[in-house]
């Protein structure tokens, strides 16, 4: 009985990395039963998805915002304000949406710098600067939708980011089923596996410890079956949305830069010990205007996700989007000491807080309860953290 | 002088895993007298006085303490308050934003009931304002005051709990001189009026002004007890019984072959810290040749670490004046990143603090002060990373599993090798050692005097920070002695001896 004890042992000692797959799993599975199979649906799934984009995006920013040990509070409404900015400017000055999406974001990316300024720059507490800013963009909302109230954006293009799936072959191969996605799940699939070996190879080479071979099988087994699953899933319906589409690519260049870039490691060596990293030649203040501006451009494109499912920028855009976006980073594993986290994580975190929701809908479960699971599902997270820190 | 003794502490024995901090100390204090502890850093002064005051609590000690004639058994520091014993920490342990009074009476609030009776308060924190001769008012914020006058304040807060002996810890090392005058006459004051006072003090200048009796501890143990009124103590004699112990020979001695070359020069460098609001540094000028090590000496917080900063970049933001030239070159540096640029590394005295990054592994923590020259268009080149810091295990004898282990489960020693091969990996023209050997064990310490000779040899430059003198006479080339945050002597390591070094350590 190896294999039990080196899979106990494996769980064990990756028990931080796994444990919000598995959590993600279960939920699935006892929502799967508790609403006789109606959760697991491909629409259900589909829009569950469509509906956790906008939070999963902010909730990636704020993980490299708590890595580096502050914290944001204005985005939500940053999000909303920038979401009624893209509006006004295709609805009322007739801007072409390519020039209204690198402009809004660049905008986001900009007054990102506001609170990386006064952070870096002057010492105030992210807490209090970015405090400021909840009020300030709340405000600013009301003031550009004053004379409209809620602005009809009419831009089909627009409105597919959050609402449109991507195209399918035309052929008549395989009818209900949504080919291209099918594809993407293949080649996701299988380029996920060979950049396992590839990985699992260099290693042996440096004569690291690598998984034991029947334990790296099932790992593969269980992540082939969750990407395979979930294509499967999705092409039944309407195949790949673009909001996973954006999801996927936000999430693959931010794991490839906080894993695999210069500047991801002084992002994660200033949070891990501000001081070494300064002393080592990081430069601090540099670092943390980067990391409060790039959630700037996210809450710009959170924003705009948000307003194109709407198909409209609201007043109340943004509402407690930093507060979901804080959870998912902390139910996806971010440490509040600083220096841990990944944003991997944040989006898992998103589509836990996200199935709770889903799930307790179709059960016909009142709002009052959903809050009172979602707060005591953030406790447990935040508990399993502090309890497995140390392993 | 009455020769009533009103504290001994008999045959205490105090041990840390793998230290022996206190070795059977005997130490006994008269009533009324001004008793000065002396001795080096980690001679376990501090931990004599946290074993008389309960911080560590009976039972973690062997030995006996007599107070006031009776057995003592503190489990706590509200104990030996109780019992009389007032103790006054190195760095003050008052609440900046809170006002003197209520400082006074923190811990100790006068209260009807429930509910603080601030009038009583005001009145008895002005009275004991009057009585350490500070005239401030008791209203005022604690942080408003210099530090001299808050040390006061402390002094207040410990009169007001009828303390029968006054235990101070270096309560000199952050005044200027007035504030000191102050301090003596205050304690002279409180001597006439009955109440006992231990301090511990490095200035041996204070210690012949203010002494009655003198008690040397070393490596643990009571070396000798002096009476200062029979002619017997002189500041050569206190020295001697401090540092009189025979050099280890663990320094492994070599040749260096040093140039003329100047490779680091700095001149008329002051700088003033404004966290602070002093001036750390006063007028110093060195240089550094090219294959030397240099041995900076000097008590704890005497202003090298501040120094070593002030020119790797000054990251604490000093305000700095003065010339640096490196290689022949002005340089002003903004960031440490320009300092490493131009060839410094500075190997931080705290590695945990201000070294390492222990939730990160070796690796990574090896990389990290020299990522880009890992990185390609800012990708960093995983194969390339994992074979330096597999290069540097080997080469500095690393002991870890995987240069993939997190840097905190360590030991001491190798979290400083890992310390270092970071330094190394910039290839560095001029290396900072600050307090390269603290707390790491012996075998270790060889390694790194080892590698430190090695280094010289290929023509790097060593600036060593050290407290231990046998390690500054052991490895340096050239002494200089840093009391006070002015340079007060250099010394050709041939004519430098413990007995000089001490003597320029303790002048300021």
């Amino acid at each position: 009985m190896t294999f039990v004890k080196d899979l106990q042992r494996v769980l064990r000692q990756n028990i931080r990395d796994y444990g919000m797959f598995i959590a993600l799993f279960v939920i699935w599975i006892v929502f799967a039963r508790l609403t006789d199979g109606l959760f697991i649906s491909s629409r259900n799934i589909s829009n569950l998805l469509n509906q956790s984009g906008y939070i999963a995006v902010l909730g990636i920013g704020m993980t490299l915002i708590i890595v580096i040990r502050h914290i944001d509070l204005s985005v939500g409404f940053l999000a909303g304000f920038l979401g009624a900015v893209a509006a006004i400017a295709m609805a009322f000055w007739n801007w072409p949406v390519y020039v209204v999406i690198p402009v809004v974001l660049l905008i986001g990316a900009l007054l990102g710098l506001v609170p990386g300024f006064l952070v870096a720059r002057l010492g105030i507490p992210a807490f209090v600067a970015t405090l400021a800013g909840f009020l300030i963009y709340r405000g600013a909302i009301l003031v550009v939708t004053e004379q409209t109230g809620t602005i009809i954006i009419a831009n089909r293009a627009f409105n597919a980011i959050g609402n449109g799936f991507i195209p399918d072959f035309p052929v008549a191969f395989l009818p209900g089923l949504h080919k291209l996605t099918l594809l993407v799940g293949i080649v996701g699939v299988v380029f996920y596996v060979i950049s396992e070996l590839n990985g699992r190879r260099t290693k042996q080479a440096y004569e690291f410890d690598v998984l034991p071979m029947n334990i790296f099988i099932l790992k593969l087994l269980f992540a082939a079956l969750l990407i395979g699953g979930m294509t499967w899933v999705l092409a039944g319906y309407n195949g790949l949305s673009w909001t996973v589409v954006v999801m996927l690519v936000v999430v693959g260049i931010y794991n490839f830069m906080t894993t695999k870039t210069v500047l991801g490691r002084h992002i994660y060596a200033v949070g891990g010990n501000p001081e070494a990293a300064q002393l080592s030649g990081v430069n601090v203040k540099r670092i943390t205007f980067f990391v409060f501006s790039q959630m700037g451009m996210l809450a710009a494109l959170s924003g705009m996700l948000f307003a194109s499912r709407l198909q409209s920028a609201t007043t109340t855009a943004g509402t407690l989007f930093e507060l979901d976006a804080i959870a998912a980073a902390f139910v996806g594993g971010v440490s509040a000491a600083g220096g841990v986290g990944r944003v991997t994580g944040a989006l898992i975190g998103a589509l836990v807080m996200a199935s709770l929701t889903s799930g307790m809908n179709l059960m016909g479960i009142g709002i009052s309860y959903q809050y009172i699971v979602r707060g005591a599902v953030l406790a447990a997270a935040v508990i399993f953290d502090v309890a497995t820190r140390n392993r | 002088m009455e020769d009533k003794i009103i504290l001994e502490m008999r045959n205490i024995t105090k041990e840390f895993p793998g230290v022996k901090a206190l070795d059977n100390v005997s130490f006994r204090v008269k009533e009324g007298e001004i008793h000065c502890l002396v001795g080096e850093n980690g001679a376990g002064k501090s931990t004599l006085m946290k074993v008389l005051s309960g911080v560590w609590p009976y039972g973690s000690y062997d030995g006996e303490i007599f107070f006031a004639g009776e057995l003592q058994q503190f489990n706590g520091i509200r104990d030996s308050e109780r019992a009389g014993i007032g103790i006054i920490y190195q760095e003050l342990a008052l609440v900046p934003e809170m006002t003197v009074y209520e400082n006074i009476f923190l811990g100790n609030e006068i209260a009807r009931g429930i509910q603080v009776d601030w009038n009583e308060t005001i009145k008895r924190a002005t009275a004991m304002l009057k009585k350490v001769k500070l005239n401030v008012n008791a209203a005022a914020k604690v942080k408003e005051l210099g530090v001299g006058k808050q040390q006061l304040v402390e002094i207040a807060k410990a009169l007001s709990k009828d303390v029968r002996l006054l235990i101070l810890d270096e309560p000199t090392a952050a005044l200027n001189e007035g504030d000191v005058d102050n301090l003596f006459t205050l304690l002279r004051d409180l001597k006439a009026q009955g109440v006992t006072c231990i301090m511990i003090s490095h200035k041996l200048k204070e210690v012949m002004e203010m002494a009655d009796t003198v008690t040397v501890l070393r490596d643990g143990k009571t070396i000798c007890t002096l009476d200062a009124h029979n002619g017997e103590v002189s500041e050569q004699i206190i020295i001697k019984h401090m540092v009189g112990r025979e050099i280890e020979n663990i320094y492994p001695r070599r040749a260096h072959q040093r140039s003329d070359e100047v490779v680091l020069e700095v001149n008329n460098w002051t700088a003033y810290d404004p966290a602070v609001e002093r001036t750390i540094l006063k007028d110093n000028r060195f240089r550094v040749r090219k294959g030397e090590i240099v041995g900076f000496s000097g008590l704890m917080g005497s202003g090298r670490t501040e120094l070593a900063l002030s020119i790797f970049g000054n990251p604490a933001g000093y305000h700095v004046q003065g010339d640096l030239v490196i290689n022949g070159r002005e340089q002003r540096f903004n960031h440490p990143q320009e300092a490493i640029d131009a060839g410094l590394a500075y190997v931080s005295e705290d590695r945990k603090r201000n070294g390492l990054i222990l939730i990160q592994d070796v690796k990574q923590n090896v990389t990290l002060a020299n990522l880009r020259e890992l990185a390609h268009r800012g990708v960093v080149d995983a194969n390339a990373e994992i074979k330096v810091a597999n290069e540097y295990k080997s080469s500095l004898n690393i002991k870890t599993p995987t240069i993939e282990q997190k840097v905190s489960n360590l030991s001491g020693g190798n979290q400083q090798k890992v310390s270092l091969a970071k330094w190394l990996f910039v290839k560095p023209n001029v290396l900072i050692l600050d307090e390269p050997t603290r707390g790491i064990d012996v075998g270790a310490k060889f390694e790194i005097y080892t590698l430190m000779n090695k280094l010289v040899e290929q023509g790097m430059s060593i600036v060593m920070i050290s407290s231990e003198l046998p390690e500054i006479l052991g490895m340096s080339d050239r002494v200089y002695v840093v009391s006070a945050g002015e340079i007060t002597g250099e010394l050709p390591v041939e004519e430098a001896t413990q007995e000089k070094i001490m003597h320029l350590a303790t002048m300021n």
